[in-house]
């Protein structure tokens, strides 16, 4: 295997990362204002993600930096061409990630329900938006003989890419809702598992609808090769076992089911992209693919030694922090932590 | 307008907003470190309540440092995207270590360090602490690293296929002699901005006799500490511009506003600049002064800046290759003036905080409050002039900015997201410095209660 082909995967293991973690971290900032009806509830979920969200962020700000070090012209391209939507999500991470910390800073009561909607919006718009994203890079988008994106934000916005975001919203709420459910107590977990089965009958639907208009939208589960046939066929199942467990009242399970649903959609985007990362809708011959766009053997050896030695490294302590609070969260204010 | 100009307005801002509160992360996490150390291996509580009561401002202070640092990831992308082809395969490098070095670590102690307080043994509480310092610190030395790199680059080849730059040596990238300057330089001005930042609350508090025994050690730790930085960043920045003068000698002339080459060179202390007929209306010297600057000696040759234009026009080609004099010559002055008068302040804080008569210089305290202003025009004016001087490059002598901009975004674009960032940067830095102030200012016996707002 050559170094372009590791640096594929390294990639999308990082959006598995980022995907898994951040998917139930924008999950719990949707639920937050559904499931809870006094601020010591709203402080006990937002306190679930409290130590966590600013780590799994790092698994996105991560992702950019390796395609930048890896493929620089897909980060070249990608950024560029998607300016607007990446402004409004990075506007949005901004209020998000400033609400988790300053929210309790203040005992106004006006205060905290602004930074409660900064949460709500700052995780809804991100998760959207990277649905759409997706979507975009499974279709295709203009990309001229430069390597630059030539269609404008309009483009963007197509039926598909759409459904894609909205995939996305539906997917991270449910897999927000069972995290919740295993990590708070009481009539929080009873709304999360109500609320959490309704979001898992949307993300069930929309992702059916999804599948097949991918399968006449799209090559990526038919392309000769590598195709992301049977990593969508596994996440199907893994969704349908989520809400099975769920309903079953095997939450820890469930949780699991959910989580591979979100791993196995990433896995089938890739697989169906790969070789290319952003298929040209103009040209095939203007298609970027992990040869044309990487960095050169050297760099990408120098990075894969970096790779090789951190990567575990954060992973085992990433694992410890969510041992150290794997306690449930009361919404007691004796114990809660502001 | 011009993209380019939009988006040269864009990084700029956006970009000093992310150090604006960078160094303060960079010196009060080591600050609150060490007051924890100090609290582990004594026992005092006192220590314990300093760490969490400076760690208040510290977390203030980190979350819109965070927060800014994000669109900083984004943005080589979005608006220079010919930049980050040329350069990706070298600029990618260190970006990419960074997150997976640093960033994943300052942010995941971080939160073992707000939410550890009673899960986690002292020791490894306190080991938290200090791996969030080394994390933020290590994260600044790696984008230095890629900083480094634009302004003096080496461990390189130019692809002549494609014309693109190529990492050729990765030890020669890190290695840069620029970070060996330019990190310790950065890490010091970030030790002075702590020091004083604590300095000017503790005068705070002290002008209204609060909590006296509280902030009289906070202050004296603060002064030793902003002395320390103090010293060492101006020592530091001596050098750099000794080095300056060797491989950007356009950028120290024109910090300089020298305009012929002079033998030897006198230091100028005020001038009045036109830039249009190149000369300076008004100049007050210090005769031979910069010569000694430059080289330890008191008569070498410095080259002006028409003889370097002219030197660079006849190595690359013609063009404009004259920074912006003025604001580099004040920028400078405003960096070396501040970084003074910091070393003056923080060495009678230093002398005079040795017993309860600190508490009685009132004139000087009211100085101090209002001296934390100092290290951060310091830092805003360093960067300009680091990052203004090095014009017309983007990639010193490799790629001019005209040519690293993204081609296909449209102005509107970069103008919308210009604006959404200063509304959403201006706001969010006022609300910032409110939390800082309303918790600085605050008592501190309130807040060491367990359940209340800790
Ligand atoms: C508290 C902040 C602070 C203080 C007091 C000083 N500086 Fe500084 N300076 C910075 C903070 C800073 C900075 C913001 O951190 C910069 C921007 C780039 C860099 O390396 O550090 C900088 C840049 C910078 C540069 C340009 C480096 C380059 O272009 O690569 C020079 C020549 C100096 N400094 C020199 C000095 C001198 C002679 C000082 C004498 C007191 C001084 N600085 C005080
Ligand atoms: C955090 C401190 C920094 C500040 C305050 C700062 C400030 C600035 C300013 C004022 C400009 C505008 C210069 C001009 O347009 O003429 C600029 C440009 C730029 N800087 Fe920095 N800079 C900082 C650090 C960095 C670092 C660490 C990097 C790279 C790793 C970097 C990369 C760039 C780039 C790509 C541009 C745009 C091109 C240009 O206009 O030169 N900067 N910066
Ligand atoms: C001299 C220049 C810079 C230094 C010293 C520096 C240092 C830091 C530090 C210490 C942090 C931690 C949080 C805080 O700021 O309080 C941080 C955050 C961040 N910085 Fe910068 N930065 C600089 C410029 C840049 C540039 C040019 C980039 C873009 C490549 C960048 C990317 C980031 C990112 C992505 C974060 C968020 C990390 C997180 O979520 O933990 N920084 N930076």
């Amino acid at each position: 295997m050559d170094l372009n082909t590791i640096w594929f995967i390294l990639v999308t293991v990082l959006f598995i990362g980022f995907f898994f973690l951040e998917g139930f971290d924008y999950g719990v900032g949707i639920l937050l204002p559904f499931l809870s009806k006094d601020d010591n509830e709203r402080r006990a979920i937002i306190n679930t993600i409290g130590p966590h969200w600013d780590g799994n962020e790092v698994w996105m700000i991560t992702a950019g930096g390796a395609l930048f070090a890896a493929f620089p012209h897909v980060y070249a391209t990608l950024f560029s061409g998607f300016y607007l939507a990446l402004v409004l999500m990075l506007a949005a991470l901004i209020v998000r990630g400033l609400a988790f910390e300053y929210r309790s800073l203040r005992d106004d009561p006006v205060w905290r329900s602004r930074w409660d909607l900064a949460i709500f919006i700052g995780s809804l718009l991100p998760a959207l938006l990277w649905g759409v994203t997706v979507g975009n890079l499974m279709r295709g988008f203009a990309i001229d003989a430069d390597m630059n994106y030539c269609g404008g934000l309009i483009p963007l916005l197509n039926p598909y890419s759409l459904l894609a975001g909205l995939v996305f919203v539906t997917l991270f709420t449910a897999h927000g809702a069972n995290f919740l459910v295993l990590k708070t107590e009481g009539v929080i977990v009873e709304r999360a598992k109500k609320f959490g089965f309704k979001a898992w009958i949307a993300a069930t639907v929309l992702a059916v609808i999804f599948l097949v208009w991918t399968f006449f939208e799209t090559d990526i589960l038919t392309k000769s090769g590598l195709n992301g046939l049977i990593p969508a066929l596994l996440a199907a199942v893994a969704l349908l076992l989520s809400g099975w467990f769920g309903k079953k009242g095997k939450d820890g399970w469930a949780f699991i089911a959910g989580s591979l649903t979100v791993v196995f959609v990433t896995i089938m985007v890739f697989a169906g992209l790969f070789p290319r990362i952003l298929i040209s809708s103009l040209d095939v011959a203007y298609t970027l693919n992990i040869y044309n766009a990487s960095a050169s053997p050297y760099a990408l050896k120098i990075m894969t030694i970096a790779a090789a030695i951190f990567v575990p490294i954060v992973l085992v302590y990433q694992i410890w922090t969510y041992r150290v609070f794997r306690d449930r969260i009361k919404a007691d204010p004796e114990t809660l932590i502001y | 307008m011009d993209p380019l100009i939009l988006a040269r307005w864009q990084f700029a801002i956006v970009t000093i907003y992310h150090f604006f509160y960078v160094p303060l992360t960079l010196g009060l996490s080591i600050f609150v470190a060490i007051l924890e150390t100090k609290y582990v291996r004594s026992g005092d509580e006192m220590y314990k309540k300093m760490a969490k009561f400076w760690g208040k401002i510290f977390l203030i202070n980190f979350a819109i440092g965070v927060v800014t640092g994000i669109v900083q990831e984004f943005q080589f992308g979005m608006n220079w995207s010919e930049y980050s082809r040329f350069m990706g395969d070298i600029f990618g490098a260190p970006l990419a270590i960074e997150a997976l070095l640093a960033f994943y670590m300052e942010s995941t102690f971080i939160g073992l360090w707000i939410f550890g307080w009673d899960k986690l043994s002292k020791k490894m509480h306190l080991a938290a602490a200090w791996l969030v310092a080394i994390g933020s610190n290590i994260s600044a030395l790696w984008i230095l690293i890629a900083n480094s790199f634009m302004q003096h680059p080496q461990g390189y080849t130019i692809d002549p296929e494609t014309g693109r730059a190529l990492m050729s040596d990765f030890g020669a990238l890190v290695f840069n002699p620029n970070v060996m300057l330019q990190f310790p330089h950065v890490l010091a001005s970030g030790i002075s901005l702590a020091g004083f930042v604590v300095m000017a609350f503790s005068a705070w508090h002290l002008l209204r006799k609060h909590d006296v025994t509280f902030f009289r050690p906070s202050f004296r730790m603060a002064a030793i500490y902003a002395l320390v930085g103090a010293v060492l960043v101006g020592t530091i920045g001596h050098f750099q511009g000794q080095f300056l003068i060797e491989h950007q000698p356009l950028k120290m002339a024109a910090a300089e506003a020298l305009w012929e080459t002079e033998q030897p060179a006198n230091f100028s202390v005020f001038a009045i600049i036109d830039e249009e007929s190149q000369t300076n209306t008004v100049d007050i010297t210090i005769p031979n002064m910069l010569s000694f600057l430059s080289y330890n000696n008191f008569t070498g040759e410095v080259e002006g800046i028409k003889d370097l234009a002219a030197q660079a026009e006849a190595e690359y080609g013609t063009g404009d290759y004259i920074p912006p004099v003025a604001l580099n010559y004040w920028s400078f002055r405003i960096m070396v003036g501040a970084g003074s008068l910091m070393i003056l302040i923080a060495l009678l804080g230093v002398l005079w905080s040795k017993d309860r008569s600190l508490d009685d210089k009132t004139l000087y305290l009211k100085a101090v409050v209002f001296s934390a202003a100092l290290p951060y025009l310091a830092v805003s004016t360093g960067w300009i002039l680091a990052e203004t001087g090095r014009w017309p490059w983007i990639v010193y002598g490799l790629q001019k900015i005209e040519d690293a901009v993204s081609p296909n975004v449209p102005a509107w674009n970069v103008a919308f997201s210009l604006a959404l960032m200063i509304v959403l940067y201006t706001v969010f830095t006022i609300v910032a410095y409110k939390l800082a102030v309303k918790y600085g200012t605050g008592d501190v016996k309130i807040r060491d209660n367990a359940s209340a707002a800790d």
